[in-house]
């Protein structure tokens, strides 16, 4: 069956708590580097929440805007792997294969949204962080790129499990980390093609909107913003 | 000035050859040790992780892209220009041809080992080739990084054999006058040259088909450069006018450098003869114009952005006009257009020690253009959240240095083993002025050039 994963971002309800970003963290083996690396721009978050003031003073109004990978339709990112470690797979999802990247790093230069993080060194987790990684999810070596995978391993896990119960995936039995953990409910993951599902409702919202659309890269992940 | 007889040009040109100063050794030990260091830099990085240098997120790519596509950019010297002094049978182009196409080979593979020195994975880097694999796997057609290494190593193998053609009676000439184990490797390297006019016929012919096989590559190549940049949607790259903005700064720099390497050698090697105040002249021309078309593509480029008025490459444009680059940017104006166009404009300073200094400008010039290109563009990419900035660590700059020196002792040593000008064509153009009146250009006739009583090398 044909699908395209796709995921709504209410920013009316985003809190900016961060979450996610720890959800995510602790799920897909992410690795922390520090301070210093922190300050050289070498984080490794595969979901950020941005920042924005608005208005001037005392008029400012706070904007919170969690950014991870668009799962674009139409990505620029996978275009310019010269070794097909980023490539488009069936269900619409921009998967990495983390054995095949040689770490040109052209895909990070190549994304609008700067999504896409790079293993500078190798990961290292503070005692006893080590002990908890996720078994479900490789643990990444210095030299390749990765990013934002809509939890794949809970795709697949699901998927393998309809496919033996031959039960049908309902909608929101999948949820991916982030969404799993965000207490203001602001995130719903889903399939896009199936019009009856939970997330093509909200992206057929008026308020729904896609983040640089002008670049034209069709992304998959749906914010919603009431325009004030 | 009276032109030098066959037997005198022999010995000043092959002098190099036979004897070497104590200033070679030092100036060879010198560069050798800066080679080293960055040999070792290299290895360091490759053992403790890129992260070793500036890079960052959002900035990929820094100092070693911008070398790369800076080495690229001079290795337009010589092919390219070479052919191009070929094909309208420029007179002047003979002392000058071969210091430009081995310009071209070195350059080529400096710059082409950049996109492996730069890898996350250096160790991987055969998985851009499509090579039979037993998984199937080939490369991504799609990708402008692949259609580098196609261009770089279909320009590599073109410019060496553009290179090598017109040595070969150089290497028989060598061979005939060298003794010992000498003798021996010139003998291969002569192919079994014996001047014969079917030789020389097909020697002509091979050149000449080279000559125009070589221009649509050496344009390809830097055109391919820059569509690594313009290809993807990031402000500032996205732009149509890459292609020839890049052939255009590419031919800019690559004359700069052929200047540099021409007055270096006619001051080591006393060639002061046959490189004449005439030759920078002429380049110091080009040289001019080259400055002016880059002029006139970077105001293109500037000016449609500025119109253009999208806030997204604005935040680029304002980075390198009013922010962070400012003064890079207008010192890079300074290099490559006030500089050279008052030197060279006025006749007066075009003499060798103007344009000369002209090149060095235009090639720190064009070092920071390539910079300026890349780095600005990456820290100010769209979302404000992610902007960043670089700072390149001593690794970068170990390896920067390095293969200025790499360059230097390649282009050292190639001159002790192969006659720097091209004899043979000197000997021709002689015969073809009529310049010289001795009845000694009789032997300049392909097929006597060869023929010439066997002498000991000086200093043997």
């Amino acid at each position: 069956m044909k699908r395209q994963w796709g995921m709504v971002i209410d920013l009316d309800r985003c809190t900016g708590c961060e979450a996610c970003v720890v959800a995510c963290h602790a799920e897909n083996n992410l690795a922390t580097v520090g301070r210093d690396g922190a300050a050289r721009g070498r984080t490794m978050h595969w979901m950020r929440v941005e920042r924005y003031w608005e208005g001037e003073f005392p008029e400012v109004r706070l904007r919170f805007q969690p950014v991870l990978c668009q799962q674009c339709g139409d990505a620029p990112c996978e275009s310019v792997c010269p070794v097909y470690a980023t490539y488009h797979n069936p269900e619409g999802l921009n998967a990495q294969v983390y054995n095949r990247c040689i770490g040109t790093r052209y895909c990070g230069n190549a994304c609008p949204y700067n999504a896409r993080v790079f293993n500078f060194f190798n990961p290292v987790w503070d005692k006893p962080l080590d002990l908890q990684l996720n078994p479900d999810v490789s643990v990444r070596s210095v030299g390749i790129m990765e990013k934002c995978t809509f939890c794949i391993q809970r795709i697949k896990q699901v998927e393998i499990r309809s496919q033996e119960s031959k039960q049908p995936i309902a909608d929101g039995e999948i949820q991916p980390a982030c969404v799993q953990s965000c207490p203001a409910n602001a995130m719903v993951f889903g399939d896009l093609d199936d019009p009856k599902s939970k997330v093509s409702q909200l992206a057929r919202s008026n308020r729904a909107t896609r983040l640089l659309r002008e670049v034209g890269a069709q992304p998959n992940v749906i914010y919603l913003r009431s325009v004030s | 000035m009276v032109a030098p007889s066959v037997e005198q040009l022999n010995q000043e040109i092959l002098r190099p050859l036979a004897r070497t100063s104590w200033r070679y050794y030092l100036t060879a030990g010198i560069l050798g040790a800066i080679v080293i260091a960055a040999i070792a830099a290299f290895i360091y990085q490759v053992y403790a992780g890129i992260g070793v240098s500036g890079l960052n997120r959002p900035v990929f790519w820094g100092f070693y892209i911008t070398d790369f596509v800076f080495w690229i950019g001079i290795s337009h010297a010589g092919t390219l220009i070479s052919a191009i002094l070929r094909l309208t049978h420029a007179g002047w182009r003979r002392p000058v041809t071969r210091c430009a196409e081995a310009i071209t080979v070195f350059a080529l593979l400096i710059g082409a080992s950049f996109p492996i020195i730069h890898l996350g994975r250096p160790y991987l880097f055969f998985w851009l080739l499509p090579y039979p694999s037993e998984r199937g796997i080939w490369p991504n057609f799609h990708s402008p990084l692949l259609w580098d290494a196609f261009a770089i190593t279909t320009y590599l193998t073109g410019s060496t054999i553009f290179l090598y053609l017109p040595t070969i009676p150089d290497f028989a000439l060598v061979r005939d006058k060298a003794r010992g184990w000498r003798k021996k490797i010139y003998h291969v390297l002569s192919l079994g040259w014996k001047g014969t006019p079917r030789q020389w016929h097909r020697l002509e012919m091979a050149m000449r088909i080279m000559a125009v096989v070589i221009l649509p590559v050496a344009v390809s190549v830097h055109t391919i450069v820059s569509w690594d940049f313009a290809m993807p949607p990031v402000p500032m790259w996205h732009s149509t006018a890459f292609g020839p903005y890049f052939v255009a700064g590419a031919i800019f720099s690559g004359i700069a450098a052929l200047i540099i390497a021409m007055a270096v050698l006619r001051k080591a090697f006393h060639l002061e003869q046959y490189l004449t105040p005439f030759h920078f002249d002429k380049l110091g021309k080009l040289l001019l114009l080259m400055s002016l078309v880059w002029g006139y593509f970077i105001v293109a480029e500037r000016m449609t952005v500025w119109y253009g008025n999208e806030s997204p490459e604005m935040a680029v444009y304002w980075s390198s006009a009013q922010g962070r680059f400012t003064h890079l940017f207008w010192f890079m104006v300074f290099c490559n257009l006030l500089v050279p166009f008052f030197i060279l404009s006025i006749k007066h300073f075009r003499t060798i020690t103007g344009t000369v200094i002209a090149s060095i400008t235009v090639v720190i010039g064009m070092w920071l253009e390539r910079f300026l290109i890349i780095v600005p563009s990456l820290e100010r990419k769209y979302l404000p959240y992610t902007w960043g900035s670089y700072r390149p660590t001593w690794v970068e700059i170990t390896i920067t240095a390095g293969t200025f020196a790499a360059m230097a002792l390649l282009y050292m040593i190639f001159s002790k083993l192969v006659p720097i000008i091209s004899i043979w064509e000197l000997k021709l153009g002689m015969r073809d002025d009529g310049s010289s009146p001795q009845p000694a250009l009789e032997p300049a006739t392909p097929s006597r050039i060869v023929a010439e009583p066997g002498f000991a090398a000086p200093g043997k």
